[in-house]
């Protein structure tokens, strides 16, 4: 069992820091936001797995504030950012 | 039964883990924007969802699942839209391989479609004016 839930928390940080590279090296401001979305996911994911893992539902409020948070972000960022060709 | 659906959770927490994973490869080793654009919203929305679902199983009898619910709701309905801003930012300032695309469906410069109406009113001319697709898909 517990061999189950490493494995999974290696995978969300494994997952956690090709996004951070893609966050990095991504060559226009598009490919950072989606490297940002993805990092927020795999935080929420990984949240989901820590709420499972000790069966504790306190972390579940922050894991609703980030789900609406990344959402503004994620809308917002696209609409109002300057363009890359300039 | 307790230790059954324990090790359930534990295996969808790790099949979620798993497709976060897959997701992060994709978005490392894809060639375009619009390319990294699917392995963000699609395959890290269903590793989400698996592990929402997993920890939802292992919680059960608690008050909590609605904010579980909650979360897996706001992520289904927030990916698309991210996806459809990003690509259509992306297409705009061609953050894209053309090379690698087999048919482009939306034209750079669309054509202006002529709404001066006829004056016998027929309607096979604006018909055949949009047999190639619509005219301005923005």
């Amino acid at each position: 069992m517990s061999v189950v839930w490493i494995l999974a928390g290696c995978a969300l940080v494994a997952a956690a820091l090709l996004a951070v590279y893609r966050l990095i090296a991504g060559p226009s401001t598009l490919d950072r936001l989606v490297a940002t979305e993805m990092a927020a996911s795999t935080c929420l994911s990984g949240m989901g797995a820590w709420a499972a893992y000790s069966v504790d539902s306190a972390v579940l409020a922050a894991l609703v504030a980030l789900a609406l948070l990344g959402f503004i972000g994620s809308i917002s960022v696209p609409r109002f950012r300057r363009s890359d060709r300039e | 039964m307790n230790a059954a659906l324990d090790w359930t959770a534990a295996i969808l927490v790790l099949l979620g883990s798993l497709f976060a994973l897959t997701a992060a490869i994709g978005l490392v080793r894809f060639p375009d924007t619009v390319s990294r654009m699917h392995p963000s919203t699609k395959t890290q929305v269903l590793g989400l969802l698996l592990v929402l679902a997993g920890a939802g199983i292992r919680l059960r009898g608690s008050v909590d699942i609605g904010m579980l619910v909650l979360a897996g709701l706001f992520t289904v309905i927030v990916s698309p839209v991210f996806a459809h801003l990003v690509g259509r930012s992306a297409y705009r300032e061609r953050g894209l391989r053309v090379d690698l695309m087999t048919r482009d469906e939306m034209p750079a410069e669309p054509e202006v479609v002529d709404e001066s109406l006829d004056e016998d009113d027929s309607d096979d001319a604006d018909l055949d004016s949009d047999a190639d697709g619509p005219g301005d898909p923005r």
